[in-house]
């Protein structure tokens, strides 16, 4: 087994399924709960699946834990705070941990950020969406503008980082119209900004209504639009790209991102959440029971929620890696590919993509996909792994 | 199947009528062919299956036959005496003209059967000249006569009016409900003549069919015109020049019955020992080895295919399948040819020659149902006559070999004799796709409200989907038929398709020359809509030698990339390249295109629309 097929690099996502209602655009493993509910018994679920975790990789270090959802800001911080302490019990953490929860801007939300803080969150990436308030509402979100802007200063003033989330290209959005948005949130943005383009997910209300023709998508050349401008606002405001969709000040990098691109170990605890986890020099997918309440019992029942675990092929590897690092713009090693998939990115094809201009190999010997090929990274992956 | 011996018995010529059935396609030949053989007993109900003798799956669904087959009837006749009555089914497609005409030659009579709603089709008339053709005494049948549209007055006129015989004798049946299948059986012993022969002269017998059988191996089927064959017997095919030991002499029932002899006027089969069909010409002459017949019969002519194309495995590792399916399919049918054939485009596959368009349609579906094979067929194309200027001819079946035109003097094309009936609605516009289509008008004359026209068309401007054209003008109701003529000189030109410059040998053609830029325009649209957008531009060209005369482009591809992904969900994002891998694996790598295989499929039928 060759060193290059892991890199040290470790992190916990921590997923909080529960949402105050769902957003229509949203296919993420949410759920509103109404009725009573027994956060503390709750929280106990998660201790009990970390030390599951834990017993499969000891000895690890904890470089980042990211708490996702779902509204992991309707969270207790108390409840924070006992599954940080929980990992903190079962692995080393590192003095440089960074440690991220998402938070939507309103502001009953904002009121436990200091809470947060307390319990050892470091880092908050704020799902603002929108700076404009009719596209807010219909993103379905719960906030306007103005409590997002007092969520994004209040953030920047408790915690050492920060971020927040754009979704653009939406419907009815003109270029002038996300040239004015974006160059005010850049204003607004301190290190970090995660820019999303809108995409329909099956399953969602926005896939029922676009498949209705009631949701009308930018086209092919105006999505394209909207991706240039966004690089050129961005590179211009100093917070160029660093992955498709994060853009950060250099050295303001969510180090938990960067554990996902470029194919570190994680472990995914809460219901619904994935993992890929090195257990006995093998490479595991892990997935858990989505339903809250099931993985909740399941947990209690049998000490974890898995239900996948899939040993991944040299095959799988070599696509998981190039899918998730060519997304990055430091690129991939070629001879860290080569340990995980045991063969070579075929010569003819690099050569092809270099000749159009999309991928180039960097002086440190990476293969990194160029900003002319951002834009198509997904063929130009498809052409790299076929 | 079981195998039931009687003695060897000698049926007196008197006591022979045989016989067969032309009709249009959905006329009834084949409920009739069951009536008949129900009410003679030749297989009891629980025996019965729809459709007895169109026994192959592919027959069966499209109501047409292929083979050949024969079934001997015993009757007791109004008379009291008993007759052998011997039907021969024949294949009832102009693809199999050859064979029906050899089908044909082996019988006295022919029963015209012709829907009594619907009148008289094209290819009810091709067949009816065969008949003709053959010495036939015929006998109308008008089927269906219980429904409530059913006009047998109008009919009879219009048999009278457009083939020219007596049909005020015709026999009025319902095949389906059973209706006057007695008075058929009673027309076939009193009107249709019993055949001749000397049981004395040296065995003359006709080679009607052969088919392959997994356990006899191939069986002949044959009809007696002098002489007598038996078991044992040492038998010379004339034309193939091969001897074989017969190992079995009997008839259909249709059950396969051995007699071990059979004698003039008598229809029946053989089995020797042959590994397949292609030692087997349809219309050779048997005879005895030791004591030959003076000479063989007339009329043998060597299978030809006609029209050609490209079949390739979708999958590249179904190549040695596809081979053998090939050879499995050819064991039982020695009209179908194929040799190995590379294409840039399309890999390693075979140039396979048929008999016509449908003929090629079956063989492409038996490959695809019966072997499971996932085929790209190129267009089908002609046999050309290419006349070097030197004076060699080459025979030309693959557009892409056409040679250097600078060293051709001439090119020329098959063209058919084409007839065509269609109710008077549709005729302006069959006229204008004949037109459209270089055809010359030879006839034009009216059978009550239908239209008989009659065109001598060029058979590359059929192949190329003509009757699908025809068919969806009319809405069904033209029907169509046709007979080799001649060549003829054609200003013909070799259109090329460039991708991305380079030249997609897949889907080059001959055209005429005025109709090469329309075609290379819409093959170049076509292709721009099939080919998706790579990351770079792609130029769709067509040309004749170095002329571009139609161009598109494909635009490149300016966004493809997913947004967001979700808590380190690299499954989801694994699972979308696993699918994108898998589509290219559809794809045809050509240069640095990649061109999806239904571009292929979807460019080559394309249509004038």
């Amino acid at each position: 087994m060759s060193a290059d097929r892991g890199n040290d690099l470790f992190g916990v996502y921590v997923h909080w399924p529960f949402c105050a209602a769902k957003c229509p655009y949203c296919d993420f493993n949410s759920h509103v709960h109404r009725g009573p509910f027994d956060e503390a018994g709750y929280v106990a679920a998660y201790a009990r699946e970390i030390a599951h975790f834990a017993s499969l990789t000891p000895g690890r270090h904890v470089q980042s834990v990211f708490f996702g959802g779902g509204t992991p800001s309707l969270m207790n911080p108390r409840s924070v705070g006992a599954i940080l302490n929980e990992i903190a019990r079962h692995w080393t953490i590192d003095e440089r941990v960074e440690i991220t929860l998402e938070a939507n801007p309103t502001s009953v939300e904002a009121e436990r950020f200091r809470g947060y803080r307390a319990a050892g969150v470091n880092r908050v990436s704020l799902g603002v969406q929108a700076l404009r308030d009719k596209p807010l509402a219909e993103l379905g979100r719960r906030h306007t503008v103005d409590e997002a802007v007092a969520a994004v200063h209040l953030a920047q003033s408790i915690f050492e980082r920060s971020s927040f989330d754009l979704i653009y290209a939406r419907p009815r959005q003109t270029l002038e119209d996300w040239r004015e948005e974006l160059s005010e949130a850049l204003w607004l943005a301190q290190g970090h900004i995660s820019l999303y383009q809108l995409t329909i997910e099956m399953g969602t209300r926005f896939y029922d209504l676009h498949r209705a023709g009631k949701l009308v998508m930018p086209d092919e050349e105006l999505a394209a639009d909207f991706y240039e401008l966004t690089q050129e606002l961005t590179a211009a405001a100093g917070l160029p790209a660093y992955e498709i969709s994060n853009h950060a000040r250099p050295g303001q990098e969510s180090r938990h991102n960067l554990l996902y691109w470029r194919y570190g170990e994680y472990a995914g605890v809460g219901p619904g959440a994935h993992g890929r986890l090195l257990v006995n020099n093998q490479r595991h997918a892990t997935a858990t029971e989505k339903m809250p309440f099931d993985w909740q019992a399941r947990v209690m029942a049998a000490g974890h929620g898995l239900v996948t675990d899939d040993i991944l092929t040299w095959e799988e590897q070599g696509d998981e890696f190039l899918v998730m690092g060519l997304r990055l713009k430091e690129g991939i090693s070629p001879a860290r590919f080569t340990a995980l998939s045991g063969r070579r990115i075929a010569e003819r094809q690099i050569a092809d993509l270099k000749s159009y201009g999309f991928v180039e190999t960097l002086p440190n010997g990476n293969l990194r996909v160029t900003e002319k090929g951002f834009p198509v990274l997904d063929a130009v992956v498809a052409d790299l792994a076929a | 199947m079981p195998f039931c011996y009687q003695p060897a018995m000698t049926t007196p010529l008197k006591n022979i009528r045989n016989f067969s059935i032309v009709a249009h396609i959905d006329h009834g030949k084949s409920t009739l062919a069951d009536r008949l053989i129900q009410l003679t007993g030749g297989l009891d109900l629980r025996e019965m299956k729809s459709q007895v003798l169109d026994s192959m799956e592919i027959e069966r669904e499209r109501g047409i036959t292929i083979k050949a087959q024969t079934v001997r009837l015993t009757y007791r006749a109004a008379d009291g005496e008993d007759y052998i009555l011997n039907l021969i089914d024949t294949p009832g497609h102009v693809d199999f003209a050859y064979e029906v005409s050899r089908s044909l030659a082996a019988v006295e009579g022919s029963l015209l059967v012709v829907d009594a709603s619907q009148g008289v089709e094209a290819q009810t008339l091709a067949n009816v000249y065969h008949a003709i053709e053959a010495d036939n005494e015929i006998v109308p049948v008008l089927n269906k006569i219980d429904l409530p549209a059913a006009d047998p007055d109008r009919v009879k006129s219009q048999i009278e009016d457009v083939i020219g015989i007596d049909a005020s004798d015709a026999v009025e049946i319902s095949a389906k409900t059973g209706l006057g299948i007695d008075k058929v059986l009673e027309a076939i012993v009193t009107r249709l003549p019993a055949p001749n022969g000397d049981i004395t002269a040296p065995l003359k017998a006709l080679l009607v069919d052969s088919w392959y059988d997994t356990y006899l191996g191939v069986v002949v089927l044959i009809r007696v015109i002098d002489g007598t064959i038996r078991k044992g017997q040492r038998i010379r095919m004339m034309n193939a020049n091969a001897v074989y030991e017969l190992d079995r002499v009997g008839v259909f029932t249709p059950k396969l019955v051995d007699i071990g002899e059979l004698g003039p006027g008598e229809i029946g089969f053989f089995t020797a020992s042959i590994k397949e069909v292609a030692d087997t010409n349809v219309g050779d002459t048997i005879t005895d080895d030791k004591k030959p017949t003076a000479e063989a019969l007339p009329g043998f002519r060597p299978a030809q295919p006609v029209v050609f194309c490209g079949l390739f495995p979708v999958d590249a590792n179904d190549f040695d399948d596809l081979r053998a399916a090939m050879g499995k399919l050819r064991l039982n049918d020695a009209s179908f040819s194929f040799e190995m054939e590379t294409s840039a485009a399309l890999g390693f596959g075979f140039r396979c020659g048929f008999l016509g368009l449908l003929h090629l349609e079956i063989i492409q579906e038996r490959l695809s149902r019966e072997f499971n094979l996932d085929l790209i067929a190129t267009a089908p194309s002609v046999v050309y006559e290419v006349e070097m200027t030197n004076g060699d001819v080459q025979m030309l079946h693959n557009p892409a070999d056409l040679p250097d035109v600078v060293k051709i003097a001439e090119i020329r094309e098959p063209w058919i004799k084409a007839t065509i009936l269609t109710p008077d609605d549709y005729l302006g516009a069959i006229l204008k796709l004949c037109q459209d289509r270089r055809g010359i008008q030879r006839n034009l004359s009216y059978v009550g409200n239908r239209a008989m026209v009659e065109y001598d068309l060029p058979l590359n401007e059929v192949v190329f989907d003509f009757y699908d054209r025809l068919k969806s003008i009319s809405k069904g109701y033209a029907s169509f038929d046709y007979t080799l003529s001649d060549y003829r000189e054609g200003d013909l030109v070799k259109l090329s398709v460039l991708v991305n410059s380079e030249p997609v040998d897949a889907l080059s053609m001959l055209v005429h020359r005025s109709a090469a830029e329309a075609r290379g325009r819409v093959m170049c649209e076509k292709l721009k809509e099939l080919i998706p957008p790579h990351l770079f531009v792609i130029p769709i060209q067509a040309a004749i030698g170095g002329k571009i005369i139609a161009r598109e482009t494909v635009r490149a591809m300016r966004k493809d990339v997913t947004a967001k992904c979700y808590g380190g969900d690299a499954t989801r994002k694994r699972k979308l390249l696993e699918k994108q891998k898998a589509g290219k694996k559809k794809m045809r790598q050509f240069g640095s295109v990649e061109i999806p295989q239904e571009a292929f499929i979807k460019a080559l039928k394309m249509g004038d629309s």
